[in-house]
């Protein structure tokens, strides 16, 4: 378990009103016709060294917001900046540049690897693309890294199709570790993986963060994996982000009702064990139509009527503790 | 990395057998019999075509006055050659006339099927990766192109580019370097290039919307956003993660194409709008011996038969590369 309060308080990454709509086009002349609001507003910080657990269910923006902050999809609107620098207003040449900073590791590890490149190159394109030493010194780097993730220099020709998933997620791992970067995108990197593979990545992941001082923005929809992994949590909800607390608190004291409802869903290994769940009534509303004031509103049971008519703002109810809740806000 | 810098760094680990992708799909590709048997069938003509100097026992425009028509085996006298199959009708060695038309014709389908897949990975690439309003002019322009029989209007185009020297120039250099893979004059050649450029002009169509649909699907690969995020710029992007995995159905529509060529030059020159006699091709040597080939059948079926096996083992080929890349089977 690692001590807070040694952390450097410097905010890394500070994510500012994030914004994106995807345009649902159709028609002969391909017309928008409407807008899917996949992240709307979404702001932020990940302080320097620390890993902030991003949770929520399918389809509710999480991914999205990890890539629109590597402007691997271009955001609509809102802010990023990363070590100071505003990475949304950057043109091309300076984001090749900063690119070196911040790198992700993705959720497939069998999709996410050039099956046409010995693995040992795949390590190495990044070094190849910014100009890091000579050929030479660009494969020992390469062999380091493998070997930092448990692999094998004699790996290193190998290709991506005689490894095993693990394998390829530890490979990633390194391509995404070879220009030593400040901060990582974990989008999902365990949950394509046998249980028993899983707690390996982990140990893998923070066995790096520690070596190399990195800074995670870890996506999940595993709420046990968060909780291992995490320093602070942040949890999202159809586009929005619904809660944002320290791992401790948000899971001791939960303020929001999703929040509250994600946790009750956690298995336990105890069938002696009787708890209260929460089951949430409904489905996900459409993020092409969300719902008016509170998007969660028609499936809490706390809602009361300003909640469909007005929009919670994300406040900081307790220290390091925000929440959007107008119900939280009043029972405090 | 250079595969020997590769080879040198891991000269002392090496100690389990490495097998590349080239050497899976040679292992499919060797269970494939008739593909097999096929590759040896080409392998054994681009032999005889290229050592075709050393093998001819006449030249190619060599008379032999007064044997006109002779059977099969017929020897010189004065000389003690053996016209191996025959003279045709103004008595030149149909043999020897026969191996030079080859190399002239498997040049002609080989050069056409590199240049049409080249361009076509690279107009399909470049339609595929960009997308918009690039990707929308060029396939449209594929499919116009797409939808003009091909036969009638390369048989314009041919008539119109031989007959007009001036219409396309071709640099002396180029037609000099043709001429010496064709063993004809730069002159000579001219007509051979122009026919490629015909036939390749139509050629890239399929080769490029073959590759835009890879790269469309590949577009969306993680590895391709890895790249991104490894800040790749798009050429690096099209050059290492699209166009090595788009390799395998370009290989196969390559040797399929290759069996296109071979019968479309025939075709022409057997319409007489390809390369004329005394030039040699398997196609106008079908041609001119359809006069005969009541009285001696054998005429038309000595040329016709090397088009027939060329195109049935470039076909074979393909269906067993088809087999070989496709990564669904697992060997």
């Amino acid at each position: 378990m690692r001590n807070n309060s040694s952390k450097d308080n410097y905010e890394l990454v500070v994510v500012k009103d994030l914004v994106k709509y995807f345009p649902v086009r159709a028609g002969i002349f391909q017309r928008v016709k409407a807008w899917v609001q996949a992240v709307d507003k979404v702001s932020f910080t990940v302080r320097e060294g620390e890993t902030l657990g991003l949770v929520g269910e399918s389809g509710c923006g999480k991914t999205t917001v990890g890539r629109s902050i590597l402007r691997l999809i271009e955001p609509t609107s809102g802010s990023v900046s990363i070590n100071g620098e505003d990475v949304i207003q950057m043109r091309a040449q300076s984001l090749k540049i900063a690119r070196r900073n911040m790198q992700i590791i993705f959720q497939d590890p069998y999709a996410s690897l050039n099956p046409r490149l010995p693995i040992g190159e795949s390590v190495m394109e990044g070094l190849h693309i910014h100009n890091v030493g000579h050929p030479k010194e660009r494969w020992d780097i390469a062999i380091s890294m493998l070997k930092k993730v448990g692999l094998e220099d004699y790996h290193a020709r190998r290709y991506p199709h005689e490894f095993s998933g693990g394998q390829r997620q530890r490979i990633g791992i390194a391509r995404a570790l070879a220009l030593q970067p400040k901060f990582i995108v974990c989008d999902e990197p365990v949950s394509a993986l046998d249980v028993s593979i899983q707690s390996q990545v982990l140990n893998i992941l923070k066995d790096l963060q520690n070596e190399f001082g990195l800074t995670y923005l870890f996506i999940a929809h595993n709420m046990s994996v968060v909780e291992h992994i995490s320093d602070r949590v942040a949890v999202m909800y159809l586009g929005k982000m619904v809660e944002l607390a320290d791992r401790e608190e948000l899971f001791r004291k939960p303020l929001h009702p999703y929040t509250q409802a994600l946790l009750s869903a956690i298995p336990i290994p105890d069938p002696t064990l009787k708890r209260e769940r929460i089951i949430l009534k409904g489905d996900v509303p459409s993020p092409l139509n969300p719902p008016k004031g509170c998007r969660f509103h028609p499936r809490c049971p706390w809602a009361i009527e300003i909640c469909s008519q007005q929009e919670p703002e994300f406040k900081e109810l307790l220290p390091g503790h925000w929440t959007a809740c107008w119900v939280a806000e009043q029972n405090l | 990395m250079s595969a020997a810098q590769v080879a040198s760094l891991s000269a002392e680990t090496v100690t389990i057998e490495e097998r590349t992708p080239f050497q899976i799909v040679m292992t499919r590709f060797r269970r494939h019999r008739l593909a097999m048997v096929s590759l040896v069938i080409m392998t054994l003509v681009l032999l005889i075509t290229i050592l075709a100097p050393v093998i001819a026992p006449f030249e190619v425009q060599e008379l032999s006055v007064n044997k006109y028509f002779v059977p099969f085996g017929t020897v010189d006298e004065e000389t003690g050659r053996v016209h191996y199959l025959g003279t045709d009708q103004i008595g030149r060695d149909y043999f020897s006339r026969l191996i030079y038309a080859g190399r002239i014709s498997l040049t002609i389908a080989i050069i056409s099927t590199l240049i049409s897949e080249l361009v076509g990975i690279v107009i399909g690439a470049v339609s595929g990766f960009f997308g918009g309003w690039i990707d929308n002019i060029l396939m449209r322009f594929v499919e116009f192109m797409l939808t003009i029989p091909t036969l009638p209007l390369l048989l314009i185009i041919s008539s119109m580019l031989l007959r007009n020297e001036e219409l396309i120039p071709i640099p002396e250099p180029l037609l000099r370097f043709m001429g010496n893979i064709m063993l004809l004059t730069a002159r000579d050649s001219r007509n051979a290039v122009l026919i490629i450029i015909i036939l390749a002009g139509f050629g890239w169509l399929n080769a490029a919307q073959l590759m835009r649909g890879m790269v469309l699907s590949l577009r969306e690969q993680t590895f391709v956003e890895a790249s991104r995020s490894l800040g790749a710029s798009n050429y690096r992007i099209i050059t290492r993660d699209m166009i090595p995995n788009a390799m395998a159905p370009i290989i196969v529509d390559a040797s399929l194409g290759l069996a296109g060529y071979v019968v479309a030059e025939a075709a022409l020159a057997f319409l007489g709008f390809g390369i004329q006699d005394p030039i040699p091709t398997w196609g106008n040597m079908l041609s001119a011996s359809q006069e005969f080939m009541l009285d001696r059948p054998w005429l038309p079926l000595v040329p016709g038969l090397p088009i027939f096996l060329c195109s049935l083992a470039f076909n074979y080929i393909g269906d067993g590369l088809r087999d070989a890349l496709d990564p669904r089977l697992k060997l």
